[in-house]
């Protein structure tokens, strides 16, 4: 296509809903507005991930992110938080100018370091064995499948003792008790 | 044709997305609402990952993040328990009055 591509656009276009909706999300006095907006953070983040040839992640995002943990905050937020709506503008006032002016010059300072690293890093490492369109030709699920259960299989069947641990734990912690 | 987007734009994305989680959960005082900006920031790394593991022709990038997702599965199910028990308990979530550790 012509110099600046399809793709390009694209990915500046979801990066802009990405900013966008996490500031939203970060903004909104109501949780569930918040929660909804984070919705779109991970759907435009899905679509930054197809663009960087990560099909599988891509999915595995939509499926456990905006399907499985957003549903449960949702769950939680009603609740927990029926009339608790506007209880936060009134503690939010106690903040002192001094502690506001402290919390901002952290960030700045962490936003410059982050942005420093990003664009004055040198990516010197090795090119590895997995070419992206070596990959598209074997499959990226299949490539991704194969190194799970080959090289990573113990950290694997770890993660899976690690979420029935995280199954039974919520039932016993959430549970009533008489 | 694979790799059209520069390396360095996406870290500078995950940048800044990070920063944004980073301001919500100071700043905030609802402990879900810091609770998804604490996600937010997760996702900001795997992002960084996909990125890296994209410009490296890697694959270690779409696994690791694959365990930091299960890592964070849990991590909401357990923390939306306790945040559901620390209601019955105290009859809120706001950060500011769960001070029972303050001694």
């Amino acid at each position: 296509m012509d110099a600046i591509g399809f793709k390009f656009i694209l990915f500046m276009i979801a990066a802009l809903v990405v900013i966008v909706s996490s500031v939203l999300m970060a903004t909104r006095k109501n949780p569930i507005h918040s929660a909804l907006w984070m919705i779109v953070t991970f759907f435009a983040m899905a679509i930054i991930y197809l663009l960087l040839n990560a099909q599988f992640i891509a999915v595995a995002q939509v499926m456990v992110y905006a399907g499985a943990i957003m549903m449960l905050i949702l769950f939680v937020i009603m609740m927990v938080n029926m009339d608790k709506g506007n209880r936060e503008e009134t503690t939010k006032a106690s903040w002192s100018l001094g502690k506001k002016m402290a919390a901002a010059l952290l960030m700045v300072i962490l936003l410059v370091e982050l942005l420093f690293g990003a664009l004055f890093y040198r990516m010197t490492a090795r090119v590895g064995d997995y070419p992206a369109d070596a990959v598209a030709a074997a499959g990226n699920a299949k490539t991704v499948g194969a190194l799970l259960y080959g090289q990573y299989l113990f950290p694997f069947e770890v993660a899976s003792i690690l979420l029935l641990i995280g199954i039974v734990g919520a039932v016993v912690i959430a549970k009533r008790n008489k | 044709m694979f790799q059209e987007i520069p390396s360095g734009l996406c870290l500078v994305l995950c940048g800044i997305i990070f920063s944004i989680g980073a301001i919500g959960a100071i700043t905030r005082r609802n402990v879900i609402v810091i609770f998804m900006c604490i996600e937010l920031m997760l996702n900001a790394v795997n992002l960084t990952f996909i990125a890296s593991g994209n410009a490296f022709s890697s694959m270690d990038g779409a696994v690791f993040v694959f365990f930091i997702m299960t890592v964070a599965a849990v991590e909401a199910a357990v923390g939306l328990a306790i945040f559901v028990m620390v209601f019955r308990l105290q009859g809120t979530v706001n950060a500011d009055e769960v001070n029972l550790l303050k001694g």
